[in-house]
């Protein structure tokens, strides 16, 4: 079986690598590119642990083939900093308390980012049904909601 | 009250604030390292064949197209897996459930297992072994497991009475009183049977393990566990190794529950490194860990007790039956230990039994068989409260378990937290608030043990006065930041100038693992000694540079002080002066403590629950929750408030929606998230938490453990929430819309 | 395996009827890579339809609307127009899954899985949409709900697949909903669920359509549910005519999901509920 050259962009870094036509993006990350941030929880898009966005949208990436994403544009909780700087959904997860075992963070960061880019200022409820395909078995999800709605708060302030 | 103790109203700086944790950054930068993050060189990957029957004898395994397949490394079963456990049953038990031995006891246990260059080809491996079955009569459930004629699973287990081979592999009867005369006494009895399905702790992350083996026995593993040191010596004794030339470290752990003190592929992945001499990655799939890992006991609970008009409880009597998966354990001793725990009742007698069926081996989970029991006690104690016309709060109060109570399972109780948690209840605007219609308000309690034992730890301090204290206990949510608070508490300097790590086999002496709650009361204790036997060091060190003798120099804010006649006018010196000169004054200056950390004060709870039911399909949605527990002293209170609502989040999906379903062939029909439902976001009210601090006398800060008690109370809170909303018993958890809408119509 | 991504719809109807081994269209992926990652099915061939610019997107045409076979749920649920034409069918794409699902997973994907719990499916026919199907040999258009036989099967025939669906310009006064009975809030397959599509003339129901989902192999039409509430504004004893027309209906499966008694008393809950709503929208009172 003859494998894919893929080229793409990851978290504003051109990227190459060579992968079975058969492999999901989220091997090619851990395995290939070496973002270990990005978890494999399930394997089947129930988990959402493996949350990546793919030209600007939350995808799960155990549900996309790596010879999709050619050309196309991918960003993964490795690519949330910048300059050194946490973004401050991370900051407000650590002052929150809205991890424990910090597996479901990655793609929770994810996630919430993409709400917060769409809808600044979401209710608790929005909050809850946004994050609904990122599962927590740790916090009962109560701290990471209040973190979601501390951060952005903090991001409109930054917005004026 | 009668809880005051030597520890209560101490003073503190900083343990009881609320600092980011040490490893925040890591984790939400994806920097963090779980069980299948790392890599080694030339490293392969492992992979399982499993059984797709739920009993059968294993007449024959042909692995060898498997062996010749290119790219294919080793290929084991358990011919490569030879009994070394002497004689010792429990571990020839694990050595069985991690590879099959001539028979498959449940669906998906290991018959095989292959290591390959990578993934394609260990899967096509795995195809190209030939397993012949001879399908065997199988038993799933509790009840029918203990039936004459019923398939019996182990040849070695015998029913205690019959002395027959039987699935019953233990009998446990407790309590104390007379029965009898109890019930005689009582104005009101209730008897009710009550079901409970069988649950997964459904961590995140799945069983993920690196292991490297050499033909000189030395080896490393690198694996995701709650229990480095306990891995090592289980992997060591399975496989033949001494203890000492196999280093186990711990990764990050993404969650596990009770569900990763116990060996799955680990054992595996080290036969199989052995016999490829290279690195092995395993790594389970999600339907893996449904089919072969952790489960925890479905149930089969009759309970009968008896009232007097003034809502005295006179006699309690439960016959619990929990099963253990197809290898014998304890689940149905421990349902019955923690049944009553919670009440002062003269005459009780709870019978655990303890059976075995064609299921996965019963894994701990977080106050393992106790949330069982409480559903069934809990439920029965809101029956007697109606028959008597008395608040279910009130008749909770009456009969509560208090200092000097004599415990179900035996002891008597020191200073407890039941009595206050009621007390905290009933008070609780939540009690107060206004239902509509289709609502309902529940309650219950919770009772769990919580364990010390073996712990062990170091604490370095460096040439800048910084300090490493390394634990063995693994951080499974947040015990980073509370032990690095403890150290500095004790050493008087700043929380960030400590710096937890959790260290490796091969770095400390033995630690049990982070489970019973354990992780910050035993490793917390350890941590304070360690922490003054530092500071002895400091002091004698401080002495030799002030020229002082030792005698007078105490420690204080962290500094050594001069004191008495003479040295009034001596400045202090600080923890990082001292540290500075370490290496003129004697060199490195540590602290160790090795403990066995026994008496962990026991916890209580007491939960109260809204809910919503739609009388025309079944559902419930949680719409209040509170949680008060006794946390004993509440070293960092964000981590503590994440155990109560992480457990009370465990525990509404244990009462709501999750249950592994087999079918009539045993075979597991959701091994997946989509149809194990554990609870999702929008699933979910935000979870109101009080902490009480009752010290735990035997803890130099009156901690407690934490972890486990806020999973007991979530099921009956629920199951009386939802009978008060719809005005029907509800006794079969999980509480499905189904099993509601079908009592509805039963009424 | 072999992933081929064609820029046309006639390339991919060609590469598909070439394939000699198992042959799948990629839209989103949320059903074919599960299954591939749980080894029920092995392809050889997989056809990436996302850069076919016919089978992206959403344009008004003279007789309603169009949506291309890779048209996600998310963009869907982003078009404003569509939602006010058809909320019933946009509601019922947007139950799918996550948001992470619905950035990916498509309509037409959820009908040529063909289970019988596909949510877009019972409002797609409810709302009287059509398929345009491709082959080599040409085109042809068919009503949806003559796409599915049963659980796993649809009548595509090999070479062939769908381009498009076309919704009707609703008339006047209509309106569409669509409810599923899950037991959790969100990431469930539908246990039971109904669409219903109507239309009033001076307040009374004129023309209805109820189709039933997750009850039967396939999604089922209710001709008598429809009938209970023609010539009516609704009111209780037309509701639960209906209803019971809806249990009536109702042929499912005891499965890990649900039992045949509560799937067919759910079917009459949801049958009446969706119907309510559906009034509501084309403003019924």
């Amino acid at each position: 079986m003859a494998g894919v050259h893929i080229s793409t962009t990851i978290n504003g870094d051109m990227v190459e690598f060579a992968c079975p036509q058969d492999e999901t993006l989220l091997n090619s990350l851990r395995d290939r590119v070496g973002l270990t941030g990005v978890k494999e929880g399930c394997g089947t898009g129930d988990c959402g642990a493996c949350s990546v966005t793919l030209d600007g949208r939350l995808v799960c990436s155990c549900l996309v083939l790596s010879a999709e994403v050619n050309g196309r544009n991918i960003t993964t909780v490795e690519g949330m900093s910048e300059e050194g700087k946490l973004h401050p959904l991370q900051e407000k997860f650590i002052e929150h308390a809205a991890l424990q075992c910090g597996i479901c963070t990655p793609g929770f960061l994810v996630a919430a980012k993409v709400l917060l880019e769409d809808n600044p200022k979401p209710s608790e409820e929005e909050i809850r049904y946004a994050l609904a395909g990122n599962l927590c078995r740790c916090t009962g999800y109560d701290k990471i909601v209040r973190a979601v709605q501390a951060a952005g708060k903090e991001m409109r302030k930054k917005r004026r | 009250m009668g809880h005051d103790t030597k520890f209560t109203n101490q003073e503190f700086k900083l343990v009881g604030t609320r600092p980011a944790r040490p490893d925040g950054v890591d984790k939400v930068t994806g920097r963090a390292r779980y069980g299948a993050d790392i890599s080694a060189p030339g490293q392969l990957v492992g992979l399982v064949l499993r059984s797709p029957y739920a009993h059968a004898k294993i007449k024959k395994i042909d692995i060898s197209k498997a062996e010749k397949l290119k790219g294919v490394k080793a290929v084991i079963t358990d011919a490569d897996l030879p009994d070394n456990t002497k004689g010792n049953r429990d571990l020839l038990d694990i050595l069985e459930n991690c590879m099959a031995r001539g028979r498959a006891l449940y669906d998906g246990h290991a018959v095989a297992a292959v290591a390959a260059i990578d993934d394609q080809t260990a899967r096509k491996a795995l195809k190209l072994i030939k397993v012949s079955y001879e399908k065997l009569p199988h038993v799933t459930d509790v009840d029918e497991a203990l039936k004459d004629g019923a398939p019996i699973i182990q040849d070695f287990v015998v029913d205690p009475r019959t002395k027959k081979n039987s699935n019953l592999c233990k009998l446990t009867t407790l309590g104390h009183g007379d029965i009898d005369a109890g019930f005689a006494e009582a104005d009101y009895i209730v008897e009710q049977s009550f079901k409970t399905e069988q649950t997964h702790q459904g961590y995140i992350e799945p069983h993920a393990c690196l292991a490297t083996l050499g033909p000189d026995g030395a080896g490393e593993l690198w694996v995701t566990t709650q229990g480095p040191f306990a891995f090592r010596s289980t992997c060591a004794e399975l496989l033949g190794l001494d203890i000492s030339k196999l280093k186990v470290t711990s990764s990050e752990i993404g969650g596990g529950f009770g569900g990763k003190t116990h060996v799955w592929v680990e054992p595996l992945a080290l036969a199989l490194s052995r016999k490829a001499n290279r690195p092995v990655k395993m790594v389970m799939s999600r339907d893996e860990v449904f089919r072969a890992s952790g489960p925890t006991s479905s149930t089969s609970i009759d309970v009968k007790m008896g009232v007097k008009k003034d809502g005295t409880i006179t006699a309690a009597h439960a016959v619990l039956r929990y099963h253990n998966g197809a290898f014998p354990g304890f689940w149905g001793m421990l349902g019955a230990m923690t049944s009553f725990a919670c009440y002062d009742i003269k005459n009780i007698k709870p019978v655990g039994y303890d059976v075995l069926v064609n299921r996965p081996k019963v894994a701990a989970y977080r106050a393992p068989s106790a949330p069982m029991a409480a559903f069934a006690i809990e439920s029965t104690v809101d029956m007697l409260a109606h028959k008597i016309g008395m608040k279910p709060i009130d008749l909770r109060i009456k009969n509560a378990a208090k200092e000097g109570s004599r415990a179900s399972y035996g002891p008597t109780y020191g200073p407890i937290g039941i009595g206050p948690t009621l007390d905290a209840a009933k008070n609780h605007p939540h009690m107060r608030a206004k239902l509509k219609k289709n609502q309902g308000r529940g309650m219950a309690c919770g009772f769990w043990f919580n364990f010390g034992g073996q712990t062990c730890v170091d604490l370095n301090i460096g040439t800048d006065g910084s300090v490493n204290l390394i634990v063995g206990t693994v951080d499974v949510g947040g015990s980073r930041a509370s032990l690095s608070l403890i150290a500095a508490e004790e050493l008087g300097i700043a929380y960030e100038q400590v710096k937890t790590n959790i260290g490796d086999t091969a770095s400390l002496g033995h630690n049990d693992m982070t489970d019973g709650s354990r992780g910050t009361f035993s490793s917390g204790m350890a941590t304070i000694f360690a922490a003054r036997n530092a500071i002895e060091v400091l002091k004698e060190r401080a002495s030799k540079m002030m020229d002082v003798p030792l005698e007078a120099i105490v420690w204080e804010n962290g500094t050594a002080k001069a004191i008495g006649k003479g040295h009034s006018n001596m400045a202090p010196l600080s923890l990082k002066e001292i540290a500075a000169a370490a290496p003129k004054t004697g060199g490195p200056i540590a602290g160790h403590k090795e403990v066995v950390a026994d008496n962990a004060g026991v916890s209580f709870a007491s939960h109260i629950c809204d809910v919503e039911v739609d009388p025309e399909t079944g559902s419930t949605r949680v719409i209040r929750y509170t949680v008060i527990q006794d946390a004993g002293k509440a070293i960092h209170p964000d981590y503590v408030e994440g155990q109560f609502q992480g457990g009370a989040a465990q525990g509404i999906g244990w009462a709501l929606n999750e249950e592994s379903i087999y079918d009539k062939n045993g075979i597991l029909q959701n091994p997946g998230f989509l149809d194990y439902r554990i609870p999702v976001c929008s699933d979910l009210p935000f979870i109101d938490t009080q902490i009480l601090e009752i010290p735990n006398p035997n803890h130099p800060y009156g901690v407690r453990g934490v972890g486990e008690t806020s999973i007991v109370p979530p099921l009956a809170a629920i199951g009386n929430a939802v009978s008060n909303a719809v005005g029907v018993r509800m006794s079969h958890i999980p509480m499905s819309p189904m099993r509601i809408l079908k009592a509805l119509d039963d009424a | 395996m072999r992933y081929e991504a064609p820029n046309t719809t006639k390339e991919a109807a060609a590469l598909l009827a070439k394939e000699k081994g198992q042959a799948f269209v990629l839209a989103g992926g949320t059903d074919l890579i599960v299954r591939m990652r749980l080894g029920m099915t092995e392809p050889d061939l997989v056809v990436d339809i996302k850069n076919i610019a016919s089978m992206q997107g959403v344009t008004r045409t003279a007789t309603g609307t169009r949506i291309g076979a890779a048209t996600s749920g998310a963009v869907l649920g982003e078009n404003k127009a569509l939602i006010k034409a058809w909320p019933g069918v946009v509601e019922a794409v947007n139950l799918i899954g996550s948001d992470q699902i619905q950035s990916r997973c498509t309509m037409v994907g959820n009908l040529c899985n063909a289970s019988p719990a596909a949510d877009s499916v019972p409002a797609m026919i409810a709302a009287g949409a059509k398929a345009q199907i491709v082959s080599p040999k040409g085109r042809r258009t068919v009503a949806v709900e003559k796409i599915v036989t049963g659980p796993g099967q649809t009548s595509l025939k090999k070479g062939e697949l769908i381009e498009s669906i076309t919704l009707p310009k609703p008339l006047p006064r209509s309106g569409d909903a669509y409810l599923r009975f899950i037991p959790r809030t969100e990431m469930d397959i539908a246990v039971v669920s109904a669409a219903v599509s109507l239309t009033l003339e001076r307040g009374v129901v004129k023309k209805a359509r109820v189709v039933l989902g997750a009850v039967a192999p396939t999604a089922v039409i209710v001709p008598a549910a429809a009938k209970a509430i023609i010539g009516t504004k609704l009111d209780d004893a037309a509701l639960e005519k209906l209803a019971k027309a809806c249990s009536d209906m109702c042929n499912p499966i005891d499965d890990k999901r649900g039992t045949i008694e509560y799937r067919t008393k759910v079917a009459g809950v949801l049958g009446k509920r969706a119907a309510k709503i559906a009034f509501q929208r084309a403003g019924g009172s």
